[in-house]
C-alpha cells in the first residue's frame, strides 16, 4: 500500500493530473450507469449534469469569491437563447452544430458576465442580491419584447438524432456500455462529459493563483488589496467564469427541454440554484454535485408525496419550491456550512488518523 | 399631451404603492440591518387572507383591517422565530434566509389557495374618472391608493417623531447596547419594527390587488421594485424611500407607456445600477462609512 502510494505520488501531487484522473474514473462509472438506466432516469441524469454545471459556477462565485448571485437563472436563459438561435440557423443536425451552439452560448454569457460583473464587483451583501435578483426578473421578460426570441410560446430547439452521430462515437459508446446510443442517452453522455470537463477546469482554477486570490478577497478585502490584489479584477473574473458555466448549462438545458421559453427561467430557478449550492456547502464542487442531484430527483418525489396527501397536480408541483425554501432556511439556521462543509471536520479527522498511522509505520 | 398626463397619473399611483413597499423595507433595514426579500410574499399571504374573508361575505374594510392585523402578527412571529438567530451575523445569511422564506410562503400559498388567477374586489370604482366627455388616466381607486399611502406615512411620522414608543424604537435601532442599558426592551422593539413593516406591506398588497386578479405570483415584481425604490432613496431614510418610490413609479410608467412594458424591469435594473455606482448611499441618506 505504502509502495503504491509512493509510486503514485508524482501523479497525485499535481492537482491537474489528480483532477483529470478522478474525473475520468467518475465519467466511466457514470457512463456505465447511464447506459444501463431507463429513459426516464437518463433524462434525470442529463438534468443533473446541467444543474451541476450551473451550480458549480455559482458555488465558485459565492463560496470562493464571496459574491452572491441570484441572477444565474437569467444567465442560463441567455445561454439557452444563444444556443437555440444558433441551432435554428445551422439546423442542429450534427455534433459540430451542437458544440458550436454551446461555444456561442458560453461566449455570449462571458460577455454578459463582464457587463454585469463590472458593476456587481462594487456591490456587497443585500445590494448585490437585489441587483442580481432584478436581473433574474428582467432578462427573461426580454423574450416578449423581440419577435426573434419567440415571445411567451418560446422557440423549438432542434437536436441531432442519435443515428446521425459519427460512427466512431456510436461504436465507442457501444463498446463501453453495450447499449446502442439514442436521443436520451446521447444528451446524458454529452452533459456528463461537459460536466467532467467543467469541474476539472473549476477545481484547477480554485487550486491555482486565481483561486487563492478569490479566497483572499472573500476573507478580507482590505488585506487582499494591501497585498496587491486588484479587487475589482478578481471579482469580475470570478463573475465571468461563473457566467460562462451558467451559459453552458443554459445551452444544455435548451437541448434537453427542446423548448426555450421565458416561463422556464423564473425567479424560482435562480433561487433553486442557490438552494442547491447552499445545501451542498458553499464553495464545494462536490456539494454542487450533490445539490444538483437533489434538484434533478427531488421534484418527482415531492410531487408524488404531495399527491399522496390528496393535493391536485398543480398544487403538488408547489411542494418542491417549499422544500427548497425550507432547505435554504434550515441550512442557514442549523448548519451554515452545508452538507459537505458539515462533514469536512469529520472527514479531516479520519484522514488525520490514517496519516498518523502511516508515519508510525515509517518510523518502525 | 393626453397620454403624457395619463402615464404621469398612472405613475404616481404606481409610485405610491412602491413607496409603501420601500417604506416597509426601510423600517426593517433601520431596525435590524436586513433587507427583507420575503416582504412581497408576506404581503401576498395577507392579501389572500383578506380575499378569503371577502369571499365569505365579510365587508371590504373589515377584511382590509384583518389583512393589516394578519401582517402585524406574521411580521412579529417571523422576526421572533426565524430572523432573530441571524441578526448581527454575516449579511449573506440573512439574505439567503429571507429568500428561503420567500419560496416557502410562495409555495404554501399556492398549495393552500391554488395557483389560478382570482378576481379581487375594490371598494370604489376602478374605471377612469370622466371629465366632460373625455376620461383622465386616474381611477377613484387610484386616488384612494395615494390617500391611503399618505395616511400610512403620516402615521409613521407621528409614531417615530412624537411618541415615546417611536423614540424607544429609534433608540433600539440606533444603538442596541446603550438602549438596553437605559431600559429599552430592544428585542421587543425589533419585533415591533418587523410587525409594523409587515403591516405596511399588507396595506400595499391590498392596494395592488384591488380591482385586479391575484395569484401567488402577483406580488413577485414588487420584491425588486420595492427594493430599488428603497435603495434609490437610501435604505436608511423613510422620506427617501417615499420619494424613491415615486421616482421609480413615474419612470416605469413612462417606459411602459412609451417604449414597451417588457423593458420595464430592465430599465429598473439600469436605474438601480446607476444609483448604486454614482451614489451608493442613495439620494437622500447621509453618507456613511462601511466598517471593515
Amino acid at each position: 500500500m505504502e509502495r503504491l502510494r509512493s509510486l503514485l505520488r508524482p501523479v497525485t501531487s499535481v492537482p491537474l493530473a489528480r483532477h483529470l484522473i478522478v474525473a475520468l474514473v467518475a465519467l466511466l462509472v457514470v457512463m456505465a450507469v447511464i447506459g444501463m438506466s431507463s429513459q426516464y432516469l437518463q433524462t434525470r441524469y442529463a438534468e443533473m449534469a446541467y444543474f451541476a454545471i450551473a451550480a458549480g459556477g455559482l458555488t465558485l462565485l459565492t463560496g470562493l469569491s464571496g459574491q452572491l448571485s441570484l441572477g444565474h437563472g437569467a444567465l442560463m436563459a441567455v445561454g439557452a437563447y444563444a444556443a437555440t438561435l444558433v441551432l435554428e440557423r445551422t439546423g442542429g443536425e450534427s455534433l459540430a452544430d451542437v458544440f458550436v451552439a454551446l461555444l456561442v452560448a458560453i461566449g455570449v454569457c462571458a460577455v454578459v458576465g463582464v457587463v454585469v460583473g463590472v458593476p456587481a464587483a462594487r456591490l456587497h451583501g443585500p445590494y448585490i442580491a437585489g441587483a442580481t435578483l432584478t436581473l433574474a426578473v428582467a432578462v427573461p421578460r426580454l423574450a416578449n419584447q423581440w419577435d426573434v426570441l419567440g415571445g411567451e410560446q418560446g422557440l423549438q430547439v432542434p437536436v441531432p438524432r442519435a443515428s446521425e452521430l459519427p460512427a466512431w462515437i456510436q461504436d465507442l459508446i457501444w463498446f463501453f456500455t453495450a447499449v446502442e446510443i439514442d436521443q436520451y442517452s446521447f444528451l446524458a453522455y454529452l452533459g456528463w462529459l461537459l460536466l467532467a470537463l467543467t469541474f476539472v477546469a473549476l477545481a484547477n482554477l480554485s487550486r491555482s493563483r486565481v483561486g487563492r486570490r478569490w479566497r483572499a478577497v472573500r476573507d478580507d478585502d482590505v488585506s487582499a488589496e494591501l497585498a496587491g490584489i486588484h479587487l475589482g479584477r478578481a471579482r469580475v473574473v470570478a463573475f465571468t467564469v461563473s457566467a460562462m458555466c451558467a451559459g453552458l448549462a443554459g445551452g444544455l438545458m435548451a437541448m434537453n427541454v427542446r423548448l426555450t421559453a421565458p416561463g422556464a427561467f423564473t425567479i424560482t430557478l435562480s433561487l433553486t440554484l442557490l438552494a442547491a449550492v447552499v445545501l451542498g456547502g458553499l464553495g464545494s464542487l462536490t456539494g454542487a454535485l450533490i445539490g444538483a442531484g437533489v434538484l434533478a430527483f427531488l421534484p418527482h418525489f415531492a410531487t408524488d408525496l404531495g399527491e399522496s396527501f390528496g393535493l391536485s397536480a398543480t398544487q403538488a408541483a408547489e411542494v418542491t419550491p417549499v422544500v427548497y425554501g425550507l432547505v435554504l432556511m434550515l441550512v442557514i439556521l442549523l448548519a451554515p456550512a452545508g452538507i459537505v462543509g458539515s462533514l469536512r471536520p469529520f472527514l479531516a479527522r479520519l484522514s488525520a488518523t490514517s496519516a498518523l498511522g502511516s508515519t508510525k509505520e515509517k518510523t518502525t | 399631451m393626453q397620454q403624457f398626463l395619463d402615464t404621469t397619473l398612472g405613475g404616481l399611483v404606481l409610485g405610491a404603492v412602491y413607496a409603501a413597499f420601500a417604506l416597509a423595507l426601510c423600517l426593517i433595514w433601520r431596525s435590524t440591518r436586513i433587507v427583507n426579500f420575503a416582504q412581497a410574499a408576506m404581503a401576498m399571504v395577507t392579501t389572500y387572507i383578506a380575499l378569503t374573508l371577502i369571499n365569505a361575505d365579510v365587508p371590504y374594510w373589515v377584511a382590509f383591517v384583518a389583512a393589516i392585523a394578519a401582517g402585524f402578527g406574521l411580521g412579529a412571529v417571523i422576526e421572533r422565530v426565524i430572523i432573530r438567530p441571524v441578526e448581527g451575523k454575516a449579511e449573506l445569511n440573512a439574505v439567503i434566509l429571507t429568500l428561503g422564506l420567500f419560496m416557502v410562503l410562495h409555495g404554501l400559498t399556492a398549495i393552500t389557495f391554488g395557483v389560478q388567477h382570482r378576481g379581487f374586489p375594490a371598494p370604489v370604482s376602478t374605471n377612469a374618472i370622466a371629465v366632460g366627455d373625455s376620461s383622465i388616466g386616474i381611477t377613484p381607486f387610484g386616488i384612494l391608493t395615494i390617500v391611503v399611502v399618505a395616511v400610512v406615512m403620516a402615521g409613521l411620522v407621528v409614531l417615530f417623531r412624537f411618541t415615546d414608543l417611536g423614540l424607544r424604537m429609534r433608540a433600539a435601532a440606533f444603538n442596541g447596547e446603550v438602549s438596553r442599558l437605559l431600559g429599552v426592551r430592544v428585542g421587543r422593539m425589533l419585533t415591533l419594527g418587523w410587525a409594523l413593516a409587515a403591516a405596511v406591506g399588507a396595506v400595499a398588497g391590498m392596494l395592488i390587488a384591488g380591482g385586479d386578479l391575484v395569484n401567488p405570483a402577483f406580488m413577485d415584481p414588487f420584491v425588486i421594485y420595492g427594493f430599488i425604490a428603497a435603495v434609490l432613496g437610501g435604505l436608511d431614510s423613510p422620506l427617501g424611500s417615499v420619494i424613491g418610490g415615486l421616482i421609480l413609479g413615474l419612470s416605469l410608467s413612462y417606459v411602459t407607456g412609451y417604449i414597451g412594458e417588457h423593458l420595464a424591469p430592465l430599465v429598473a435594473l439600469g436605474i438601480l445600477m446607476v444609483v448604486l455606482l454614482v451614489r451608493p448611499s442613495g439620494l437622500f441618506a447621509a453618507a456613511a462609512a462601511r466598517r471593515v
